[in-house]
C-alpha cells in the first residue's frame, strides 16, 4: 500500500462497501496475485455504441468467476466504448477491472489524466500496451499517436505511483496502481522480443498476460527464459477462444501477434458442422487444464472475443468451475 | 478520319525489325502505306516521350519493334522497351487513349510475315475508330 | 533526398480546370532523381495534358521549364521570371518546398502541386525508394545501429519491437516490410553492441523542433 494514498480513503474497505452495496466483492487483484495458486482473468469487450446492456450482462456473468476482468481499449484499432467506461461498469457491479491502456490513441497528457481519473474511481489495475496499428482497424485514415511505447508507459505509471507526473510536478492526490504488461511467447524471431520483455520486467511489473498461446512446448521454452529474467512476476498465458477453422486461419493472417498452429486448424476443420465453437471450447479447456496441471505458468488470461458468454463453459472444460474468487 | 490521315509509326531496331522491314520490301509484301518506319539503334532507345510526342502530332498507333527476348544486342534494351511501352499504355489510358494503340513487338531478322501482320493488325485497330 | 510521386492525372486536370495557358515546372534535383518531376517528367505530363485537353476540344497551351533546384529563390527567379508573364497558372513538379517557393515569389499566379511529396529516403534499387528519415530533430542513430526506428518502425517505438511482429521478422502493418526492430537487433548483434538495444529509452522529445521549424546558422 502506498503511504501517500492511504490518507485518501480513511476507511478503504468502507468506501468499497459503499460503492458495491449489495454486490459480492472481489478482492483486489494485487492480493489475488500474491495468494492464489492459479490465477484466472478474462476479458469484457466493449461494444461499438453507447448501449451498455450487453457489457453489463457479460460483467455479471464473469465477475465472480475470475480474479479480474480486463477491459480492452479500442481493440484491434476498432473504435468502441472506452475501456475506462467499461471498467467503471465492472466496479459498479462489484467486479475487479484491469484497465487496458494503449499508446495508439492518446498522448502522455491524456494517458496521465485518464489514469488519475481511473484511480479516483477505484480502478487500481492497469495493463500497459503499445497498441495495434491503425491499419488493422476500421478508421484507417486516423492519425496514430504512439507518443509513448509500452515500456515508457510502465515507467509512467511508476512515476505517478511515486506521487509525481511525468514533468516532475507533485500530484495532489496520489495513485497506487498494480501494473501489468504483455508478452509474445510465440514471436519469430524471439530474441528481440525477449530484449523488450526484459525491459518491461526491469521497469517493474506485477503481472504479465501473454498473447494467445497454443503450443505448450513453446510456452515452456518462453517460461524458461522468463524465470531466468525474473522469478517472481506472475505470468498468465493468453488463451484465445477459436470458433472454427476459418476464424483460426483468419486470425493467423490478420490479427497481430497470434499464430495458430496447423494441427489445431485441422482439428477444428474436422469438427462436425455447427460444432466448431464446441471444439474451440474443448481446445481452450484442454490447454488451460494442462497448463495448470503441469504448473507451466501462474495462470491464464481468457480472451473469448465476442463470445464472452461462453467463458463459463471454458472454465468448466478446464476444471476450474466453482473456484473461489 | 480518312485512311491517308491515319498514321502509324513503327520504331524499328536496326538489328532486327529494320532488317525485317527491308526484307518485307524485297519480298514485295504489301502493307498499309500510311506507316512511317523509324530506324533506331535499339528498341531501348525509344523513350516514353517519343511515343507521346508522336500521338501529339496526330499519330494514331505506335509499334515498338525490337529483338526477341534474350537476343538484344545491347542485352536489356528490349526489356526496357517493353516496360516503357507498358507504362506509356497506362499514360495514354489516363488521357482516354486506349485499346492497344501502342504495342511492343519482338522480331527475329527473318520474320517478314509477322512484321507485316503486326502492321496490318494495328491499321485495322485504328480503322475501327 | 526528398521523394515524391506524381499525382494521378485526373486530380491534376481538376486543379487546372478553367485555365488555358500554364507553366509546367520541373525540379532538377530531388524530383528528377526519384523520377517524379524532372525535365523528362515535365515533358511526359505536358504531352498527357495536351492530349487530354485536345481530346476535350480545348487544347491547353503549355510552357515547359525546369529549375535546377526549386527551393532556391535565385534559381527560380532566374529560370522563370520571363516565362511567368504569359501564363495564368503554374504547375510545379517539385516537392512541397519547391512549389511553395515558387508560390512565394510569384504571388499573383496560382501555383498547383503536380506531385505528392512523400518522405525523405533513398533508392533501395533502381526505381524504388524507401523512407529513411523523419526529420525529428533529435537524432539518435548512434544508439540504434544506424537504423531509425522513428520512421522505419511503423509505430515509431523507441523500445521495440511491439508484440505484433509477424513471423520471419516482418512488420505488423505490412508483411512485405521488415520489422525495424528486428533489423536493429541484427545490426547491433553484428557489431556486438546489443547492450544499446537493452537500454531503456525515455519518451521522445517531440518538442526538439518547434513546428514550423526554423534554423539559423550562427555565421549568417
Amino acid at each position: 500500500m502506498n503511504p501517500k494514498t492511504m490518507g485518501q480513503y480513511k476507511d478503504r474497505e468502507g468506501l468499497r462497501q459503499q460503492q458495491h452495496r449489495g454486490c459480492k466483492m472481489a478482492i483486489h487483484f494485487r492480493e489475488a496475485l500474491k495468494t492464489k495458486d492459479f490465477i484466472v482473468t478474462a476479458e469484457a469487450g466493449p461494444v461499438k455504441g453507447a448501449n451498455t446492456e450487453k457489457m453489463q450482462e457479460h460483467i455479471e456473468l464473469l465477475k465472480d468467476r475470475v480474479d479480474a476482468l480486463n477491459v480492452t481499449d479500442n481493440q484491434s484499432s476498432v473504435m468502441r466504448y472506452p475501456s475506462l467506461g467499461t471498467c467503471l461498469l465492472v466496479k459498479e457491479h462489484g467486479g475487479e477491472p484491469i484497465f487496458q491502456v494503449t499508446c495508439r490513441d492518446r498522448n502522455r497528457l491524456a494517458i496521465q489524466a485518464d489514469l488519475l481519473f481511473a484511480y479516483s474511481r477505484g480502478i487500481n489495475n492497469v495493463l500497459c500496451l503499445t497498441g495495434d496499428s491503425i491499419d488493422v482497424g476500421d478508421h484507417r485514415e486516423a492519425k496514430p499517436v504512439f507518443d509513448l511505447d509500452s515500456v515508457q508507459l510502465i515507467h509512467l505509471v511508476h512515476t505517478l505511483n511515486s506521487g509525481k507526473d511525468m514533468a516532475g510536478n507533485e500530484l495532489d492526490g496520489g495513485v497506487d496502481f498494480c501494473i501489468g504488461a504483455s508478452a509474445t511467447p510465440s514471436a519469430d524471431p524471439l530474441e528481440p522480443q525477449l530484449v523488450k520483455f526484459q525491459k518491461k520486467l526491469d521497469a517493474g511489473v506485477d503481472f504479465i498476460q501473454t498473447q494467445a498461446i497454443y503450443d505448450l512446448e513453446e510456452l515452456k521454452r518462453f517460461m524458461e527464459h522468463a524465470r531466468k529474467m525474473d522469478g517472481r512476476v506472475k505470468i498468465l498465458a493468453g488463451i484465445v477462444l477459436l470458433v472454427g477453422a476459418k476464424m483460426a486461419a483468419f486470425m493467423n493472417e490478420k490479427v497481430p501477434g497470434i499464430f495458430v498452429p496447423q494441427h489445431l486448424i485441422d482439428e477444428l476443420a474436422q469438427a462436425p458442422k455447427g460444432k466448431g465453437l464446441s471444439k474451440g471450447i474443448e481446445i481452450a479447456g484442454r490447454l488451460i487444464r494442462q497448463i495448470r496441471e503441469e504448473k507451466i505458468c501462474d495462470g491464464v488470461h481468457i480472451m473469448a472475443i465476442g463470445r464472452e458468454e461462453r467463458v463459463p463453459e471454458i472454465l468448466e472444460a478446464a476444471g476450474l468451475e466453482g473456484r473461489e474468487t | 478520319m480518312s485512311r491517308e490521315d491515319n498514321k502509324i509509326v513503327a520504331f524499328c531496331c536496326q538489328h532486327s525489325a529494320y532488317q525485317v522491314a527491308n526484307k518485307a520490301g524485297r519480298m514485295r509484301l504489301h502493307y498499309p502505306d500510311n506507316v512511317r518506319i523509324i530506324r533506331v539503334p535499339c528498341a531501348g532507345r525509344v523513350d516514353v516521350q517519343h511515343i507521346l510526342k508522336a500521338f501529339e502530332k496526330g499519330v494514331v498507333g505506335v509499334l515498338v519493334m525490337g529483338c526477341q527476348e534474350g537476343a538484344c544486342q545491347h542485352l536489356t534494351g528490349n526489356t526496357r522497351a517493353k516496360k516503357r511501352v507498358k507504362y506509356t499504355e497506362d499514360l495514354l489510358k489516363e488521357v482516354g487513349i486506349d485499346g492497344g494503340r501502342v504495342k511492343m513487338v519482338n522480331l527475329a531478322p527473318d520474320m517478314a510475315q509477322r512484321f507485316v501482320g503486326e502492321i496490318k493488325e494495328m491499321a485495322e485497330k485504328i480503322e475501327g475508330r | 533526398m526528398i521523394i515524391a510521386e506524381r499525382k494521378p492525372l485526373e486530380e491534376i486536370k481538376n486543379m487546372l480546370a478553367g485555365y488555358k495557358k500554364i507553366l509546367v515546372v520541373g525540379c532538377g534535383t530531388c524530383t528528377t532523381i526519384c523520377w517524379a518531376g524532372g525535365e523528362k517528367e515535365v515533358g511526359v505530363l505536358s504531352s498527357q495534358l495536351k492530349l487530354a485537353s485536345s481530346g476535350e476540344g480545348n487544347e491547353l497551351s503549355i510552357v515547359e521549364a525546369t529549375v535546377e533546384r526549386q527551393c532556391e529563390k535565385e534559381m527560380v527567379i532566374e529560370e522563370l521570371r520571363d516565362k511567368v508573364e504569359e501564363v495564368e497558372a503554374i504547375l510545379s513538379m517539385g516537392c512541397g518546398v519547391g512549389a511553395q517557393t515558387i508560390a512565394e515569389i510569384f504571388e499573383e499566379k496560382p501555383v498547383f502541386p503536380a506531385v505528392n511529396t512523400t518522405f525523405m529516403g533513398m533508392p533501395e534499387k533502381e526505381g524504388a525508394w524507401v523512407e529513411m528519415c523523419g526529420a525529428c530533430g533529435d537524432c539518435f542513430l548512434d544508439r540504434m545501429g544506424g537504423i531509425c526506428p522513428v520512421v522505419r518502425c511503423a509505430k515509431g517505438l523507441l523500445n521495440g519491437p511491439c508484440g505484433g511482429t509477424r513471423k520471419g521478422g516482418k512488420c505488423e502493418i505490412d508483411p512485405e516490410k521488415e520489422c525495424a526492430w528486428v533489423l536493429i537487433y541484427q545490426r547491433l548483434e553484428k557489431q556486438d553492441r546489443l547492450d544499446l538495444m537493452r537500454k531503456y529509452y525515455e519518451p521522445k522529445n517531440y518538442g526538439a523542433v518547434q513546428r514550423p521549424g526554423r534554423v539559423e546558422a550562427a555565421t549568417a
